[in-house]
């Protein structure tokens, strides 16, 4: 059996367990709470691991990996901002939020607020970020399948071509994600996560012990070997190949790059604790005290994965060598499934390259379908719930009606997504979800920090925050290099090439940095406070009723 | 209920852990990514074998993020749990 069997077999293993799980999932969803919360019946446990599969996409799986194989260090600056990233989630916003919440983020911003805008402004922001990240994880999906499954140009698979299969596959992952959160709910998508992150850390333990084995346990002896075989020497166990480049005779050009990496380091840290798919898990237990336990699981769970794309990562610099990973694929998203390969043939022959190989592919797969599952829950909760039932509705709509409206938004933002990823195919994947973290940092964060926080905080600033973070970010990024200007200077007479979205020739840029969060995320902030400074509008009794609530869990959902 | 000296101390316990505590982990993170933008030399310094101050640097952060965490699940624990519960329960009796 072909390695592109077994992969395609275990796939559809892993999908029938999860539609198993989603039927049974919907047998026990009655209440809206069912479907938005999973009941609220998960342990601390339970959840952390949930959030370790909500969190741990692809882009983090093989992209991280990827960007080690290729830039050494500089990939490794990743995983220590999207995990330091949780220490924000666990001291400022979980157990608050738990407590003062129902469904979605929103109901902590408008608890004390005018409901119909602030939960607009929630809801548009919402959208966005999940719209961004689920395109990011879609068009990655789809590349990596034509990849995995050795499509290459004029060859064909099932009678399809390359560009046919990246667009079948975005299809099939769009139709299982809008099965799983209309049929499943959170319950149901909670459990695909958890099943997930059980098949992706084992996985990856799987591939770390092996590639640690090769190398006599010896963390020295391997990093010496990748950086032999990188041709890079000790400059790639240091930082500074991939982010804040110097450009020897332009200091300017030597300090954006510097001001890039501490813009994108300041998202990534800043932005988890306002992913929406990411805080509307804490509603799924019972209490503030399990949602805090969840997000120590979480981080236990999430560093040690981040410690193994190291070894991967490394691991794929010293025995697959970037030269094989470039030539597969230039952006090194296939460096992990190539160690795989790699790791396999050494340890069983060609029989277990394939198997090996098969393996993680198949993980691969799951982590795209189980996150895409999380933000289509997200967005299409934060649609029937917010806009619809409290802005539309006013708050009259009754649960039977709010959830048959959820089901709908999945389906519709199910399938506005397939479209778009279908015309975004040519996007970058790392720039989609480091422009998701901006947004949710900008926009999400200090509406969330505030609201928690300080008592003077009104309709107006969080509407003011939520807009000015928001549109900042779109704004920054859109005249930044990643859209237009960037020139890739040619090695060794080749003709230079474009590093942006748009072609040569077309420069409308005039923001130097890739990443807005330097500018964009003290910007949300600041509109949010001047917002609130000129209305007039405060609530210290409400704030009160607030406070009391987060802290003590009395009269929280 | 929010001017009850239980709320005020369980609000002060709450507050006097997590605010300088963000403020510490926040400022040792944004000391690492200062370093790995402009203290380039001093990061490539080679400790043992091809260990480099860089890769320890990354890796105590995963420590002190580790250890902050539990540290914090403790505090909240013997420190924040009972206040909570108790005033919780009062909240809910002076309901019914």
């Amino acid at each position: 059996m072909s390695s592109r069997s077994l992969t395609l077999l275990l796939f559809l293993v892993f999908v029938a367990i999860t539609l198993m799980i989603t039927v049974w999932a919907s047998r026990q969803t009655k209440t809206a709470t069912d479907y938005y919360a999973g009941g609220r019946s998960f342990s601390g446990f339970q959840n952390g691991l949930a959030i370790s599969g909500d969190y741990m996409s692809a882009a983090s799986f093989l992209g991280i990996a990827g960007l080690i194989a290729l830039f050494g260090y500089d990939g490794f600056l990743y995983s220590i901002g999207f995990l330091v990233a949780w220490l924000v989630a666990l001291l400022l916003v979980a157990e608050l939020m738990r407590n003062s919440g129902r469904y979605t983020m929103a109901d902590v911003l408008s608890y004390r607020m005018r409901q119909r805008p602030v939960r607009t402004a929630a809801a548009v922001s919402t959208i966005t970020v999940s719209i961004f990240y689920l395109l990011a994880q879609m068009v990655g999906a789809g590349a990596l399948v034509a990849l995995l499954l050795g499509i290459k140009s004029g060859s064909t698979f099932l009678g399809l071509d390359a560009s046919q299969a990246k667009i079948a596959t975005i299809v099939l992952v769009g139709a299982l994600m809008i099965i799983y959160v209309t049929v499943g709910g959170m319950k149901g998508t909670t459990y695909v996560q958890i099943v997930k992150a059980g098949m992706l850390v084992t996985g990856a333990a799987l591939m770390t012990v092996l590639v640690l084995t090769k190398f006599h346990f010896n963390l020295s002896e391997l990093l010496g070997a990748a950086a032999d075989k990188s041709g890079k020497g000790a400059a790639f166990l240091e930082p500074g190949l991939r982010y804040g480049k110097e450009v020897p005779g332009d200091a300017t050009a030597t300090l954006y790059n510097k001001l890039d990496l501490i813009s994108l380091g300041l998202a990534l840290v800043l932005g988890t604790a306002g992913l929406p798919h990411i805080l509307i898990r804490f509603y799924t237990v019972p209490s503030a005290r399990a949602a805090r336990k969840s997000v120590v699981w979480a981080i236990a769970f999430i560093g040690t994965f981040y410690l193994m794309t190291l070894a991967l990562g490394f691991g794929a610099a010293a025995l697959v060598g970037s030269k094989a990973i470039i030539a597969q694929d230039k952006t090194g998203n296939t460096a992990a499934p190539q160690l795989a390969q790699t790791l396999g043939q050494d340890f069983g022959g060609d029989t277990g390259g394939a198997v090996l190989l098969a393996v993680i592919a198949s993980v691969a797969f799951a982590t795209i379908l189980a996150v895409v599952a999380g933000l289509t829950l997200a967005s299409s909760s934060s649609l029937a719930h917010d806009f619809y039932a409290n802005v539309v509705k006013r708050g009259n709509a009754t649960e039977r009606q709010e959830v048959v409206v959820a089901r709908v938004a999945a389906l519709i933002i199910g399938a506005v997504a397939i479209v778009l990823s279908i015309f975004a195919t040519k996007l970058n994947v790392a720039f989609l979800v480091a422009l998701a973290f901006a947004i949710a940092a900008s926009a999400n964060l200090p509406a969330i920090l505030l609201s928690l926080f300080w008592r003077r905080f009104n309709t107006t600033g969080a509407v003011a925050g939520i807009y000015g973070g928001l549109i900042s970010t779109v704004v920054l990024v859109v005249f930044s290099p990643v859209v237009s200007g960037k020139v890739v200077p040619g090695i060794g007479g080749e003709p230079a090439t474009s590093g942006s979205l748009f072609g040569l020739g077309t420069d409308f840029h005039w923001f130097a940095l890739e990443n807005p969060g330097l500018v964009s995320i003290p910007f949300g902030f600041l509109c949010a406070v001047i917002g609130t400074l000129l209305s007039k509008e405060r609530d210290d009794e409400k704030y009160a009723e607030l406070e009391v609530r987060a802290l003590t869990g009395a009269g929280a959902h | 209920m929010e001017k009850t000296p239980e709320f005020v101390a369980l609000r002060r316990a709450l507050r006097r852990f997590v605010f300088p505590m963000t403020f510490a982990f926040l400022a040792w993170y944004l000391l690492y990514v200062l370093m790995s933008a402009y203290a380039r030399d001093f990061m490539a310094t080679k400790v043992i074998g091809n260990i480099n101050v860089a890769l320890i640097f990354g890796l105590l952060q995963f420590v002190t993020t580790f250890l902050i965490a539990f540290w914090y699940s403790r505090y909240a624990s013997t420190r924040l749990d009972p206040l909570a519960d108790r005033m919780r329960d009062a909240l809910e009796r002076d309901e019914r």
